[in-house]
């Protein structure tokens, strides 16, 4: 059961076959640092792992850094699996190499918010705790 | 903080400091630090140059230690390659795009891998879907290689490949397409990245456990200085461990560090030192700090040149040079108001080439969106043919020597990149502390260094955190089709319906058996890729004798 006091829990990841892990890590240190409960997956996840790992622990939110340009893949899969185990209710958000293009439809499928590069933790860190839990 | 699939500790910290409010762009610190965190005085005299002997220290160009640069006349007589780093999609999209680059007044070529190639698997592997062709081009084959390479010269191009984990397998299929093409092997050019311990501490591409992949190295090192002596088989890469958000000094260190390693265990296996050290070669970034960087590209000629002939001796002096290529960084591409990448890169092209590089790339300003578009190319090119012919900069040799304040700095990096190696050199050398978890620490370190300087305003980066725009730019941007993947899947299930399986399988076995024999294992991947064994057959054979790896995760 999760009350307004209890901590966020975000599970923050990378899917696919790209290592750049800089910003992710990054995501990662900047909301631990604002209080908010960071499951790290490391590299080179399936969606199907993101998605298992993110029900086990419970999770609000599930970040993903992309870099590779296979996010219009790997984002709707998540989003996918997601509904398949009835936990829809678990937000998905991300950043990394994503054209402007690929925004819009993204969104569309049901991601709440994209990252450029360039975005300030502050932001993201905000956007994560505006979560309705 | 949790690692998934790592004890389940939770750990917190009090909230980051707030930047102080009075703060306005153009107000002046009162002390200044350069991208390093080294101190900058506001001004240098000969007093910061007193234990600094030009004699020892700088020398002449050609000269040891090479601090001005590996050739005698540089640029006087030579220009620089400019090879700007290209794939896209599929073979043959890569290939048009490697013509229209050479028609340009391009000098060299350089190819850019897909992730599942860059990964060892085939593009019709089930974790290949939604990744074929995007990031580079899709090679699984010796078809695609031939592909790639049609209609272009490989005895008068210079090629560089950037392949890290399948290095071997790659080089041999292309080695097979010069035979098949009758070109003597020994008058191929080119670079193979094949810097697996930058993979490790950075850009995180590897197939197997460190010890295989150093003997793969080692087997190319080897193979490439009795078959191949005009190639680089290796390109000791400091880029990858800046674009991961390291320092300069942090990527110096890092860097030759690791070179000296390579180093160590080619002659541990056998190699007379001149038998291989000319062929060496290294790749560092080129950030923001404009004085930073060029004194990076002389302190690290220095540094190796004086380590190569303390630790080894060699006779032959090309084996003390330092010959490198360099890459704008990609890092420093800032989505905001993207034209003003263009900008920055002009400036750390220039760096580069005041350093004294000896090819370069300079990045299109859509990096930081997608992969180039031609036109975004063809500007980066000309970037650096206005840097060549319009600037006047490569009139003389190293223009900065003797510049109190460079001369400094190139002390000052080298001082640093020393104190790395001594605490690499107690923790048992760069394997240990890779299983530790050091440089990538560091680096990680110095990243949120970084990026915290830049959300309090400390570091300003302009459209970014100061002179923001509220109108949103759009610059048009590549888009790769999901057809590629369709298309290569085809090509493969008739490349493999086109040969023998059971010659396959016996390669395969070949490859597995040499594989735990430990004798050089190129001439045998060669034959796999004559038998037409795929990219992702020969990497999975090798994974099942050599086995794979799992990070320590460092955050």
């Amino acid at each position: 059961m999760t009350t307004a006091t209890t901590p966020i829990r975000v599970l923050i990841g990378k899917v696919g076959l790209d290592g750049h892990d800089r910003g992710v890590k990054l995501v990662a240190r900047a909301l631990r640092d604002s209080g908010v409960e960071v499951i790290y997956t490391g590299l080179h996840q399936t969606p199907e792992q993101v998605v298992n790992i993110a029900i086990q622990e419970d999770v609000q939110a599930i970040g993903l850094s992309i870099h590779s340009g296979a996010h219009t893949s790997l984002f709707p899969r998540v989003l996918e699996l997601l509904k398949t185990h009835h936990a829809e209710d678990i937000a998905v958000f991300g950043g990394g190499i994503i054209p402007s293009d690929d925004v819009g439809p993204l969104m569309e499928t049901g991601v709440r918010a994209l990252f450029p590069p360039g975005t300030s933790m502050s932001r993201i860190v905000e956007f994560v705790k505006g979560l309705p839990r | 903080m949790k690692i998934a699939h790592e004890s389940p500790v939770v750990h917190q910290k009090d909230s980051a400091e707030e930047r102080p409010a009075s703060y306005h762009p153009q107000d002046r610190k009162t002390t200044c630090t350069s991208l390093s965190e080294l101190p900058i005085a506001d001004r240098y005299t000969q007093e910061d140059l007193r234990d600094w002997d030009p004699e020892r220290d700088l020398g002449h160009p050609g000269d040891f230690p090479y601090t001005r640069g590996i050739h005698p006349t540089m640029y006087r007589s030579r220009l620089w390659t400019m090879r700007q780093f290209a794939g896209f999609g599929t073979a043959h999209d890569t290939n048009a795009r490697f013509k229209y680059l050479l028609d340009q007044g391009q000098t060299g070529l350089s190819v850019a891998f897909d992730m599942p190639t860059l990964m060892g698997l085939d593009s019709d592997d089930q974790q290949a879907l939604g990744e074929v062709g995007y990031c580079g081009v899709a090679i699984s084959s010796l078809e695609d290689m031939a592909t790639l390479f049609e209609g272009i010269p490989l005895d008068r191009v210079s090629v560089s490949m950037t392949i890290n984990g399948p290095a071997a397998v790659i080089f041999a299929m292309y080695l097979t397409l010069a035979e098949q093409q009758g070109i003597p092997l020994n008058r191929l050019n080119g670079t193979l990245q094949n810097d697996i311990l930058k993979e490790y501490i950075a850009q995180k591409e590897w197939l197997f456990p460190p010890a295989p992949h150093m003997r793969l190295i080692t087997d190319t090192i080897g193979y490439c200085s009795e078959y191949v002596p005009k190639w680089h088989p290796i390109s000791i890469s400091g880029y990858h461990i800046r674009e991961a958000g390291s320092t300069g000094v942090q990527e110096l260190a890092f860097t030759l560090y690791n070179g000296l390693t390579y180093v160590e265990a080619a002659v541990q296996a056998g190699l007379p030192i001149d038998a291989f050290a000319p062929q060496l070669s290294f790749f560092f970034n080129s950030h923001n700090d404009f004085f930073e960087e060029i004194a990076k590209f002389r302190a690290a000629r220095r540094v190796w040149a004086q380590e190569m002939k303390d630790r080894y001796h060699p006779n032959n002096p090309r084996s003390l040079q330092l010959r490198c290529h360099a890459q704008t960084a990609g890092c420093s591409l800032m989505a905001q108001q993207p034209m003003n990448n263009v900008v920055r890169t002009t400036l750390q092209a220039l760096a580069a080439v005041l350093g004294g590089t000896q090819s370069l790339h300079t990045n299109s300003m859509d990096e930081t969106l997608s992969l180039p578009t031609q036109e975004a190319v063809t500007l980066a090119l000309r970037t650096q043919q206005i840097i060549a012919h319009e600037s006047g900069v490569t009139n003389t040799v190293d223009p900065l020597a003797g510049s109190y304040f460079i001369e400094h700095l190139t002390n000052r990096m080298e001082e640093g990149a020393r104190e790395y190696f001594r605490k690499l050199d107690d923790m048992g050398g760069m394997l240990a502390a890779i299983e530790r978890g050091f440089p990538q620490r560091e680096i990680l370190e110095a990243s949120q260094h970084y990026q915290e300087e830049i959300d309090r305003k400390e570091r300003i980066i302009v459209g970014v955190n100061e002179y923001v725009e509220s109108e949103q730019y759009t610059i048009p941007t590549l888009r790769i089709g999901k057809e590629v993947e369709q298309y290569q899947r085809e090509r493969l299930r008739s490349f493999r319906a086109n040969r023998d399986p059971k010659k396959v399988g016996e390669a395969l076995h070949e490859i597995q058996w040499f594989a735990q024999s430990g004798e050089n294992l190129l001439p045998h991947l060669m034959h796999a890729v004559k038998a037409r064994a795929t990219l992702g057959e020969m990497c999975s054979a090798l994974k099942e004798v050599f086995g794979s790896y799992r990070e320590p995760v460092v955050l």
